[in-house]
């Protein structure tokens, strides 16, 4: 299955009655078992495109549709988010099959399937935990259970790592390109982060800032696996300064009108 | 050469953590009575006017022997029992529907919001009219003085749940019964206590002044016949009483919360 963005633009209107063009003009497309990462500045609508392609916000002009589907039905889509969004209420086991208990499995299956990425994620001890009780690191390894375990067509990931600290967040990265290697899901996600973007993506979407527009999309030709070590640094290095070189300048800009989101 | 002098370095939020053992609470109370009973020992006011908290204890054993008591506290649960209940079952339902449907919050509002500001007790003549004098008036004024603070309360703890976590049911297919269900209810529920709380006092008010209206039996009809009769200390044990069943009340309630808030 892959997913076409085409021609896809996102207005607001401004506090003060101003039209602020998020996005425009974007064309792309994410193919089967392929892993694309949206980079840009603060303010570049990243996010805004993610929460468009899982359905929860509109475009105002261009259209976002999935092809290859086996079958005529909406695509079943996981979602990551970066302020993790566990029901704080629901358990371990309760949040991971919060999106089960939507389709038609029984209580058993649902049992099995939770069962069965607890451990995918590395959960187990913590099954009946609420997410009060886990750090940063565990509470985003239930929200990837969460989204896997629906077995979805699309993984959708925005900055799913970006609250956490650095430490973890490499642990995390890590322990996600194995998840990933695993399943091969066709993935969109979000980050701000070039490095990661580097270590993650099969390639890279720059977007500008104000108007969001795709400056560059850049194919990473590194090994899925192992793209910190030693072999790869240089390439690695460069790819990272070629994609911070076209977004340097919006960063600054961003930092200077004193955005955040 | 400038002298050596050496300070330590004390913690200055220590008053913040400063902790008292829990007797002195227990003893605070204790304290109060006894005071009382010394004041009235040892001074020349009248039972009429301040009875010795002993003397209502004694009253109050001889009232719970002849069964007195127990008929008028029976009476009075039964109507602040239905009538929380049934306000706070409505008001939960419909604060849930007003919060979460555009349409019953455009149509809803404004008519809660023209209620509100009637104090209850001022409908209890019009309510006598409509339902009669029975037990029906009584539960229905408790009812409807519950209904208002609870609909108010759980209609903004809808507004207050977490926006993300409506956006992720929705992301993971969620009807919008489940995410009533399953999202706003338990978003909710720590506003909805809140609601409930501040009812279980109007409920307490509505029934005392429900009884004195128009009652012969309940523990608000018992202090007024006590009044009238100047019988200074059973009428205290009618407010001793109260005083039990209000803090049985919220006893009750912070345990229900604890109970189903327990993340």
């Amino acid at each position: 299955m892959k997913v076409v963005i085409e021609q896809v633009g996102k207005c607001y209107q401004g506090s003060d009655g101003q039209i602020i063009t998020a996005l425009s003009d974007i064309d792309l497309t994410i193919h089967s078992e392929e892993f694309v990462v949206l980079v840009g500045p603060s303010g570049c609508g990243k996010s805004t495109l993610l929460t468009m392609v899982g359905g929860l916000l509109s475009p105002s002009s261009g259209t976002i549709y999935v092809e290859g589907l086996e079958s005529d039905r909406d695509p079943v889509v996981g979602m990551v988010f970066q302020e993790i969004g566990l029901f704080p209420w629901r358990t371990v086991v309760q949040n991971i099959a919060f999106g089960l208990e939507e389709t038609k499995l029984t209580k058993g299956e649902i049992a099995n399937r939770v069962r069965y990425y607890i451990e995918l994620v590395g959960l187990q001890g913590f099954e009946n935990s609420l997410p009060r009780q886990l750090s940063g690191g565990m509470r985003q390894r239930v929200g990837i259970a969460r989204a896997l375990a629906i077995q979805p067509d699309l993984l959708l990931m925005d900055e799913p790592f970006s609250a956490l600290d650095a430490q973890t967040r490499t642990l995390m990265q890590e322990e996600l390109l194995k998840l990933w290697t695993a399943t091969r899901l066709s993935t969109l996600y979000v980050t701000h982060n070039i490095e990661e973007a580097v270590y993650l993506a099969d390639r890279v979407v720059v977007l500008s800032r104000r108007p969001g527009k795709i400056i560059d999309v850049i194919s990473i030709d590194l090994p899925r696996e192992g793209r910190d070590a030693d072999a790869c640094v240089t390439q690695f290095k460069n790819y990272a300064s070629q994609i911070w070189q076209l977004i340097r300048k919006d960063a600054e800009e961003a930092i200077r009108e004193g955005e955040t989101a | 050469m400038n002298a050596m002098y050496r300070r330590a370095v004390v913690n200055r939020l220590a008053f913040i953590d400063t902790k008292l053992p829990g007797w002195v609470s227990t003893l605070s109370l204790i304290g109060l009575i006894v005071l009382w009973e010394i004041v009235c020992r040892a001074s020349s006011v009248p039972e009429l006017y301040l009875p010795s908290p002993s003397a209502i204890l004694v009253t109050g054993w001889d009232m719970i022997d002849s069964g007195e008591l127990l008929i008028n506290a029976k009476a009075s649960m039964y109507r602040i029992g239905w009538g929380f209940v049934i306000g706070s079952i409505a008001g939960i339902v419909l604060g849930l529907a007003t919060g979460f449907f555009r349409l019953a919050e455009a149509v809803g509002n404004p008519i809660v919001h023209a209620l509100y500001p009637i104090p209850k007790i001022a409908l209890l003549p019009l309510i006598i009219l409509w339902l009669g004098i029975g037990e029906l008036s009584k539960v229905t004024i408790i009812s409807l003085g519950v209904f208002f603070p609870v609909i108010i309360n759980t209609y903004s703890g809808v507004k207050n749940v977490d926006p993300l976590l409506i956006k992720a049911a929705v992301a993971f297919r969620a009807s919008r019964l489940s995410i009533i269900r399953k999202v706003i209810l338990p978003g909710a529920l720590p506003v909805i206590f809140a609601g409930l709380k501040l009812a279980a006092g109007t409920s307490l008010l509505l029934l005392v002044a429900a009884e004195m209206i128009a009652a012969k039996e309940g523990i608000g009809a018992m202090i007024l016949h006590y009044g009238d009769l100047m019988l200074t200390t059973k009428l205290m044990v009618g407010v001793l009483a109260l005083s039990l069943l209000g803090i049985a009340f919220n006893y009750s309630l912070n345990w229900l919360e604890k109970q189903l808030i327990s993340w």
